[in-house]
């Protein structure tokens, strides 16, 4: 019997691979072609009010939005999983309750509740209702008691996923309470909490364009109202879809590399 | 001699089952207990009771002389709050079988953290120690490594330096060995009797009967939640009285070398 090595082999013929490759490349240079072919799309026109500084501030409008929301609603989010989580029935009720409510009425609701809530309460706490609720902080206040309940079961989800035994164990090390949560639960937590936060974030950014029925200018309503004017659509829309694309490979860049940071110890 | 620590008729229940079913245990200062027994027979759920990680329904635990867990507040003795605990626990270390070293943290942060954290000792000051503790276990040249880059071996030796790194009065072993392969068994207890002839107040729970033979200062054989036998290891060895403890040992020593006369 002859012998042979294996080593010396060469690559297994796999032409159904060829085939998908070849068909994927038709089919994303036809879309680039119509992109490119059709002057329907006026890319001029994009590229003329793409730095456009009404959209520029609309842009800027959506981004602090999303980065309140997302920054109280984290916040809050925190506290609320605690709270589902703690031993004190009240609470979990509390917290639970909460979750409920606030992930079951659509954001867009809340925030014409919000800014309508002089209707059912004049003055809060000695002031004017009025003078608290701008279509600024009812976007922010909806934004953030929505986003609130959907963190606080991402946060949940983390700390379940993180083993008991780390607990017993900075207990053991004399941690307490406070400390064993923030110190040793929620760096560990983080590391299943970062992937659907992002994409928590980037819903959110998207989610910024609802705040257009209380009167406030993000992105997507600081191109309808130059739309209105120029009748150029189809242009205008791409402007916000580019700014919406550009935004979230950035957000995405940045959710790998928080990634990297808490998965220390862990990618081994 | 005052006793270091001393439990006294602890009693543990989890839903039907009784793990423990009034312990009596009192260990000296420097002194070795090692806790056999078969499993499910409390032995865990005594260590994870006396560190109190596990909350007991009944008896007294004392630690130096302190109720360990209660005290008397308005004339009535009532639980004390979780923060108190924490407190008494800082007297006491605790190497749990699955390491549990935290794996975000490098071997030396894991060292540190506690005693800075909690302790404040100086940072500088701590990490000398962590260092120096780290030399004393054969592990000197990974402090910045992550534990998950360790053998299991040499993250229980870790796990035993950090539990080392604030000072405690007593340390507790629960099955240090138990989820290691064979191979790096020794070097574990190695470890350990290194820690026993330095004089530090231990309790161990294990499964190594020569590492009890040999160790201990005192062996306690436990069984459906009760002591059923203690004496120094010649005699629970060597002349078991009780038939169950017979029973157990012969499973690790084969039946002929039990004299079941004694």
């Amino acid at each position: 019997m002859t012998t042979v090595d294996i080593a010396s082999a060469r690559p297994r013929l796999r032409p159904g691979r060829w085939l998908t490759g070849i068909v994927l490349a038709l089919v994303v240079l036809r879309i680039a072609w119509f992109l490119v072919d059709n002057p329907r799309f006026e890319w001029s026109v994009v590229g003329e009010y793409l730095f456009d500084p009404n959209v520029l501030k609309g842009l800027g409008m959506s981004l602090l939005l999303t980065v309140l929301g997302m920054t109280l609603g984290s916040l809050l989010g925190v506290v609320l999983a605690a709270g589902q989580l703690s031993d004190f029935a009240p609470v979990r009720w509390a917290s639970t309750g909460y979750v409920g409510l606030f992930r079951g009425i659509p954001p867009l609701v809340q925030l014409i509740f919000w800014y309508n809530l002089a209707y059912l309460a004049p003055t809060i706490a000695g002031w004017d209702t009025n003078d608290l609720i701008t279509p600024l902080t009812a976007a922010i206040i909806g934004l953030s008691l929505h986003e609130a309940a959907y963190m606080a079961e991402i946060v949940r989800a983390g700390i379940l996923a993180v083993d008991p035994g780390q607990r017993d164990a900075a207990k053991a090390m004399g941690f307490g309470a406070a400390q064993t949560f923030t110190r040793v639960v929620l760096p560990q937590a983080m590391r299943v909490i970062i992937p659907p936060t992002g994409s928590q974030f980037i819903s959110l950014l998207k989610g910024t364009s609802l705040v257009s029925v209380i009167a406030m200018a993000d992105l997507l309503h600081s191109v309808q109202v130059i739309y209105n004017v120029t009748y150029k659509v189809v242009p205008m829309l791409l402007v916000a879809c580019v700014w919406y694309l550009v935004v979230v490979t950035v957000l995405s860049l940045g959710q790998q590399r928080l990634e990297r940071h808490f998965g220390q110890g862990h990618q081994l | 001699m005052k006793p270091v620590l001393q439990a006294v008729r602890v009693r543990k229940r989890f839903g039907d089952h009784q793990a423990l079913d009034g312990v009596d245990l009192s260990v000296e200062e420097g002194e070795v207990v090692v806790v056999i027994g078969p499993s499910g027979s409390g032995k865990s759920t005594l260590v994870r009771c006396l560190h109190q990680l596990t909350p007991i329904d009944g008896g007294a635990m004392y630690l130096d002389g302190e109720l360990l867990g209660h005290a008397v507040h308005r004339g009535h003795l009532r639980p004390l709050s979780e923060a108190a605990i924490t407190k008494q626990r800082r007297r006491m270390g605790m190497v749990f079988q699955q390491f549990h070293l935290f794996p975000h943290w490098t071997v030396l942060r894991n060292l540190t953290e506690a005693p800075v954290r909690v302790h404040g000792v100086a940072p500088a000051a701590a990490r000398d120690r962590a260092l120096a503790l780290l030399e004393r276990v054969g592990l000197g040249e990974r402090a910045n490594a992550y534990p998950r880059q360790l053998s299991g071996g040499q993250q229980q030796r870790v796990a035993i330096a950090r539990a080392l790194a604030t000072d405690p009065r007593i340390m507790f072993f629960d099955e240090p060995t138990s989820a290691l392969d064979p191979e790096l068994v020794d070097e574990v207890l190695a470890v350990m009797r290194d820690l026993a002839r330095s004089g530090m107040t231990m309790v161990v729970v294990t499964h190594e009967m020569a590492f009890a033979r040999e160790v201990a200062d005192r062996c306690v054989f436990m069984d459906r939640g009760r002591i059923v036998e203690t004496g120094p290891p010649a005699q629970i060895f060597g002349a078991p009285r009780s038939p169950r403890l017979r029973a157990f040992l012969s499973r690790f020593t084969g039946p002929s070398e039990v004299p079941l006369d004694a």
